[in-house]
């Protein structure tokens, strides 16, 4: 933290958001995607990536159904077999691709993951949509964006721009998959 | 997963359980699907190496690999440098020094693909070695049965016929007792290999005995070409007294499913008309192959590059 006097451990983890902060975030989100989506809003998808991603999307979900009564589908699309570090990082257990019965055609899809960083996963998932059908178009909404892009992607919706070091590590915790709602940063 | 898939009995339960839930994603992420391709493996080559005649198994194998974009080279003993005396190790470096990152490789004798392993730093996975293993077949069948009953512990298995020369049989007794299934053995004692008292198996002479109980009733082909002794009197006996026909498959439990690993001898192990009943789960079994050689393929190249 700002102003500790004594020198901060190499994993010193710092609380970025805390659960009501996750909660107005998402409250926010759902907010501008009923805004940004207008008249289209019965046309949108929620699309999470997961692990976080997912339960992220049904929470936006839900909040959009409260603040604007209109029940939006959601779905999930898992793609690591369309990640491109396969060589480097090795398997990792596969995910569900959950979609709406009627497809993504022709529809509005906002991918929703936790952290945006380099941009590969956004990449993976735009691959994954791409052989899953023909969205109208593709928004991106992201918990926290940390910088540090290798891709040319940018998020339409942010719940926190945290200016990392590459050393760092965002660690997002929520209650779904870890008990409880948190965002960290660890590392200095 | 260890780098080569060589038999089932290397695999623990834990690897087995990780294939085919593996399995069960890619086939729910291309359920449905126009493209019905992934590019997980883009860049990667699999070789097909096969020294015995398998269209099933290669074309299953060759669509795998396909449809996660990796490149394909089918190579077939026959017609080639062995022909001409070139032994299995050359061949392998010669496969290897063009930038294979798999061997898949069927071969007559038992054990060639464990030499093939120690030649060469790719992966490589058995599909069928004498008559040792044919681990993906167990895989793909561990798989069908999962599928069909919702589970695999404590399912019994009657596994019929010439248990002595088939690897399918071989693979399936060490994958589906190690996946918690109940095996048992029914075939002629002519046709059950030395040494089967130390398998985790039962054995019976009896099909019809056995077959009341079983949840899943496994036929293996006669296989005709490797008939070179008196295994048994005559097809017509050997069919009266391990063929499934209509009359045993009424024996059968209601839930119980019938599998053959194919090709099949129609009338000789397995009646037409017991093959195309809707017990039969022989196309399924082909069409989750493919679904199985993806989870493996993925799983064993997917990693790191060694």
């Amino acid at each position: 933290m700002a102003g500790s006097p004594a020198p901060v451990p190499e994993n010193a983890s710092t609380v970025l958001l805390g659960a009501a902060d996750v909660a107005r975030v998402v409250d926010r989100i759902a907010h501008q995607v009923i805004e940004k989506a207008g008249d289209a809003l019965p046309d949108v998808v929620l699309v999470g990536i997961p692990t976080r991603g997912a339960p992220l999307a049904r929470r936006l979900a839900g909040r959009v159904a409260a603040f604007a009564g209109t029940a939006v589908d959601v779905g999930t699309v898992d793609i690591t077999l369309y990640r491109d570090d396969l060589r480097t990082r090795g398997v990792r257990a596969l995910e569900d691709t959950v979609l709406p019965a009627d497809g993504i055609d022709g529809r509005l899809v906002v991918l929703v993951d936790d952290v945006l960083f380099s941009g590969r996963s956004v990449r993976a998932a735009l691959d994954a949509l791409r052989d899953l059908g023909r969205p109208r178009a593709v928004q991106l909404a992201v918990l926290v964006d940390r910088g540090h892009r290798e891709l040319p992607i940018r998020a339409d919706y942010v719940g926190k721009n945290v200016p990392t070091s590459r050393a760092q590590k965002v660690r997002v915790h929520l209650a779904e998959t870890d008990g409880a709602d948190e965002v960290l940063v660890v590392g200095q | 997963m260890k780098r080569h898939l060589l038999e089932a009995a290397d695999l623990d339960r834990a690897d087995a359980t990780l294939v085919l839930d593996t399995a069960a994603q890619i086939e729910s992420a291309l359920a449905g699907r126009e493209v019905k391709k992934l590019p997980t493996l883009r860049g990667r080559t699999v070789v097909n190496l096969f020294y015995e005649d398998s269209t099933r198994t290669r074309i299953s194998f060759e669509l795998a690999a396909k449809r996660l974009s990796a490149d394909v080279i089918n190579f077939s003993a026959k017609g080639s440098s062995v022909s001409k005396g070139e032994s299995l190790k050359d061949t392998a470096l010669t496969l290897e020094a063009m930038g294979s990152d798999a061997i898949v490789v069927r071969h007559p004798s038992s054990g060639a693909p464990h030499r093939l392993a120690g030649w060469v730093r790719g992966s490589v996975v058995n599909a069928g070695d004498g008559t040792h293993e044919h681990p993906t077949q167990a895989l793909l069948d561990a798989y069908t049965i999962r599928r069909r009953l919702g589970r695999l512990d404590g399912v019994r298995v009657a596994v019929v016929g010439d248990v002595l020369h088939s690897r399918v049989a071989r693979s399936n007794v060490w994958l589906l007792s190690t996946l918690g299934a109940e095996v048992t053995l029914v075939a002629p004692p002519t046709l059950l290999p030395v040494g089967v008292g130390s398998w985790p198996v039962q054995v019976s002479y009896d099909l019809d005995a056995v077959l009341p109980k079983a949840d899943v009733v496994m036929m293996l082909r006669v296989q005709l070409e490797r008939m070179n002794a008196s295994f048994f009197p005559s097809a017509r006996e050997y069919s009266r007294r391990y063929g499934l026909d209509a009359l045993r498959l009424a024996a059968l439990g209601d839930e119980a499913v019938v599998m053959h690993p194919g090709p099949m001898n129609r009338g000789m192990e397995i009646a037409a008309d017991v093959a195309d009943s809707v017990r039969s789960t022989i196309v399924e079994q082909v069409a989750n192959g493919v679904s199985v050689r993806m989870a493996v393929l993925y799983l064993l190249l997917g990693g790191a590059s060694s």
